[in-house]
């Protein structure tokens, strides 16, 4: 899936990363605790939460993710923006809550062929 | 042979928001360097657990990175409280991290477990009242 489909079907708005939408993603996590993503994230490429702190963009580019997805309109910071920018990481936000924003990308297929 | 590469970076512990800021560096620097990404992978993520680490726990610190022909080893050290029970630090999902931290997405107890799963060797040097110096090895 590209990142533009998780824009679309999540109605999202993207805050940076507009060069990289059409790279490919197998599959994603969803979590507000960045130690859990540390300790099991395996080459998932997105990361859903509702957490909104510089941790999340450094978490996401220790792990080499792409995307992150901001639930339930959270808003990143001009700071966090531009480490994502920095980092060469998509944002961006949606309306809808991370369960929702989860079990919408997972029905498009999103994680369904990746193991664990 | 080539010259060893040496980093030093002063973790500050003032502030959370600003922790792991070295770990990103070293990374980029890495990336520039153009090492294996799983390497890379590997000595970012254990950096950046334990920089998290001095910066809950420790009121910041130093870590220095050095990479040789053979290996990247991360020293970290901290004036910290120390750690009166390595081995139960070691436990997975053990924490003594407030709920002020879990709030900011850490504490879950997954630091030093996260860190021994991604280097090749880790040794823990701590004494009460005094700091903790922890050092991680990767092999290249």
């Amino acid at each position: 899936m590209k990142i533009s489909e998780i824009r679309d079907l999540l109605n999202a708005k993207v805050m940076t990363g507009e060069d990289i939408l059409d790279h490919e993603v197998a599959s994603a996590c969803c979590s507000d605790m960045m130690s859990d993503v540390l300790a099991y994230v395996k080459d998932q490429g997105v990361l859903i939460t509702g957490l909104v702190n510089p941790q999340v963009i450094r978490t996401a580019n220790m792990m080499d993710m792409v995307c992150i997805v901001f639930a339930r309109n959270k808003m990143p910071t001009e700071e966090m923006t531009e480490l994502a920018k920095e980092s060469g990481i998509a944002v961006m936000c949606t309306a809808k809550r991370a369960f929702e924003a989860s079990g919408i990308l997972y029905m498009a297929g999103l994680s369904r062929n990746a193991e664990d | 042979m080539s010259e060893a590469l040496k980093f030093h970076f002063d973790i500050d512990g003032s502030d959370f928001s600003s922790a792991g800021v070295a770990s990103v560096m070293v990374k980029k620097k890495l990336r520039q360097l153009s090492y294996d990404p799983e390497v890379i992978r590997k000595v970012s993520i254990a950096m950046y657990e334990g920089e998290i680490n001095m910066v809950i726990h420790a009121c910041g610190g130093t870590a220095d990175v050095e990479v040789s022909d053979e290996e990247i080893t991360i020293i970290l050290r901290d004036k910290g409280p120390g750690i009166p029970d390595v081995e139960l630090a070691m436990q997975a999902g053990f924490s003594t991290a407030h709920d002020n931290i879990r709030n900011l997405g850490f504490g879950a107890g997954m630091g030093f477990p996260n860190m021994k799963k991604y280097t090749d060797y880790l040794n823990v040097d701590t004494v009460i009242g005094e700091g903790t110096t922890v050092t991680m090895k990767v092999k290249l």
